[in-house]
């Protein structure tokens, strides 16, 4: 084969460049599907509650994790910070990952339980009034916006349906009270309390 | 891994690595091609030469491959072969965590055994001890431990908790959790005006009399059992000193006003946990350093 017959047939070129790449893919992607490691939650990780999931969609939608990663890379300058490393397992349920890829602010892997509630709340609406250092914007309007909570139940039941995270029918028919009424700030702050707490750092 | 996809990625990288060299050694020379030979591309008269790989760009990429394969042999990457080195990134770590407790460790043991008071006059205690609170504490109580609103001033030696060396270290191991129940809902809004008065008068604040007096028969009936007859507070359950002007949530009338409407729920989380025993005990030796010079 000539390498003219490649360059001036396209969809041949195509095949090629596909199998190429498929080994990449083949070697490394496709075991991933089938290991526990990644596969099976750690034992101690509990699923978002209808609150927290909330929170995390504000998370999201905010885009807090274009600063804050959550992600605890297994050096020790990291870990003696923020504690035990991330593990595969930790991260099961996240769809999609908030793993981030830049540390503007700190990680926040598990910021859960290091600050108190009314912290959060008044970091969030405005972080120099605790941090007086801080360049994290300020976020004034979660205190103003309610949630109706009508989405939430259909949110838990794509996690059970299609990701496989163990919400029982209760869960799902109580998803919309359990958030009408509360403010987007009292969400972003449950979440920010959940995170972290499956693996205990040991020291 | 199950043997099955260990040997999937086993077979998939040694076809790769074999296939790239057979691809590379095929393509070494131009068969039966004269020097010079042209590939017949003509474009503005350019044309373009119908060359193999030069030599030395050929044998970077054998390099390439002799690189990788000595790399899967020392590091783990075929399958479940662990790679001669036995490197895993958690064994790296924790060499690293233990490199560094040999150099650490026996530091935190010999100031572990000193009382923080008198480990409070030692230069190098206080200053590791400052190191762990700019990291941990600064972010409520800032990096000075000056405090903020709602989050006390460690500097001042007034204290919610208690201000002895066992108390700090206590509350920094375990945390503490404040309660000021809200009144909003038993008291009227004139009532919660009298209080504030009485509690302005008992820090020496100017104060209309008549409301103070009134605002004291409330405070005498609602607010003593934690904050004392007197207003003096009660550090077994973190009740502030209402007599000494310091004020945790601010001092200005609306904001004492707001603090009895909705109460106060000040929460020092625990760091047992987060920074163990030896840390916390030199951050205490620090913080009781701030106001016991």
């Amino acid at each position: 084969m000539q390498h003219e017959s490649i360059e001036k047939n396209i969809g041949l070129m195509g095949i090629l460049i596909i199998i190429v790449i498929s080994f990449g893919g083949l070697a490394e992607i496709v075991p991933l599907f089938f290991l526990k490691d990644t596969t099976k939650p750690i034992e101690t990780l509990k699923p978002y509650t209808a609150l927290q999931m909330e929170g995390r969609d504000i998370y999201i939608r905010e885009g807090c994790s274009t600063c804050h990663s959550q992600m605890i890379r297994p050096f020790r300058a990291e870990t003696e910070r923020y504690g035990h490393y991330s593990v595969a397992g930790e991260h099961v349920w996240e769809h999609p990952f908030l793993w981030g890829s830049k540390r503007t602010g700190p990680d926040l892997a598990r910021v859960g339980g290091r600050y108190s509630d009314d912290w959060h709340r008044a970091h969030l609406l405005n972080p120099r009034d605790v941090v007086p250092e801080s360049n994290m914007p300020a976020f004034p309007w979660l205190e103003q916006k309610t949630l109706d909570g009508n989405l939430t139940a259909s949110k838990l039941k794509a996690f059970k349906d299609h990701f496989g995270v163990p919400y029982t029918e209760d869960d799902i028919a109580n998803a919309k009270a359990q958030v009408e009424g509360k403010t987007e700030l009292d969400a972003v702050v449950a979440y920010l309390q959940s995170l972290g707490h499956a693996l205990k750092e040991n020291r | 891994m199950s043997d099955f996809w260990s040997w999937w990625v086993i077979i998939i990288v040694a076809i790769n690595i074999i296939g790239c060299w057979a691809l590379l050694h095929w393509t070494r020379k131009i068969k039966g091609g004269a020097e010079n030979e042209t590939t017949g591309h003509v474009y503005d008269g350019i044309e373009e030469y119908n060359n193999p790989l030069p030599r030395w760009w050929l044998n970077m990429f054998y390099i390439t491959l002799i690189f990788g394969v000595v790399y899967l042999i020392l590091y783990p990457g075929l399958g479940n072969f662990a790679g001669y080195l036995g490197w895993t990134p958690q064994k790296q770590h924790t060499e690293e965590v233990e490199a560094a407790k040999a150099t650490y460790q026996p530091l935190f043991d010999k100031y572990k055994s000193v009382p923080i008071a008198e480990l409070a006059k030692v230069k190098q205690a206080t200053e590791m001890g400052k190191r762990i609170f700019v990291n941990t504490c600064f972010g409520c109580h800032g990096s000075d431990a000056a405090g903020n609103p709602g989050y006390p001033d460690l500097t001042d030696n007034d204290w919610l908790w208690g201000g002895s060396p066992e108390q700090i270290e206590q509350s920094i191991l375990h945390g503490r959790m404040g309660a000021m129940p809200a009144f909003g809902t038993s008291l009227t809004a004139e009532q919660i005006d009298q209080l504030v008065n009485y509690v302005g008068q008992l820090s020496g604040n100017k104060v209309d009399e008549a409301k103070a007096n009134a605002g004291e028969a409330i405070f005498n009936t609602q607010c003593f059992a934690c904050h004392t007859k007197e207003g003096t507070g009660n550090i077994a359950m973190g009740a502030p000193n209402l007599t000494d002007n310091i004020w945790l949530y601010g001092g200005s009338r609306s904001t004492i006003a707001e603090t009895i409407r909705n109460g106060r729920n000040g929460n020092m989380p625990a760091h047992a946990d987060i920074l163990g025993e030896a840390r916390v005990h030199l951050v205490a030796a620090y913080v009781y350093s701030l106001s016991n010079k």
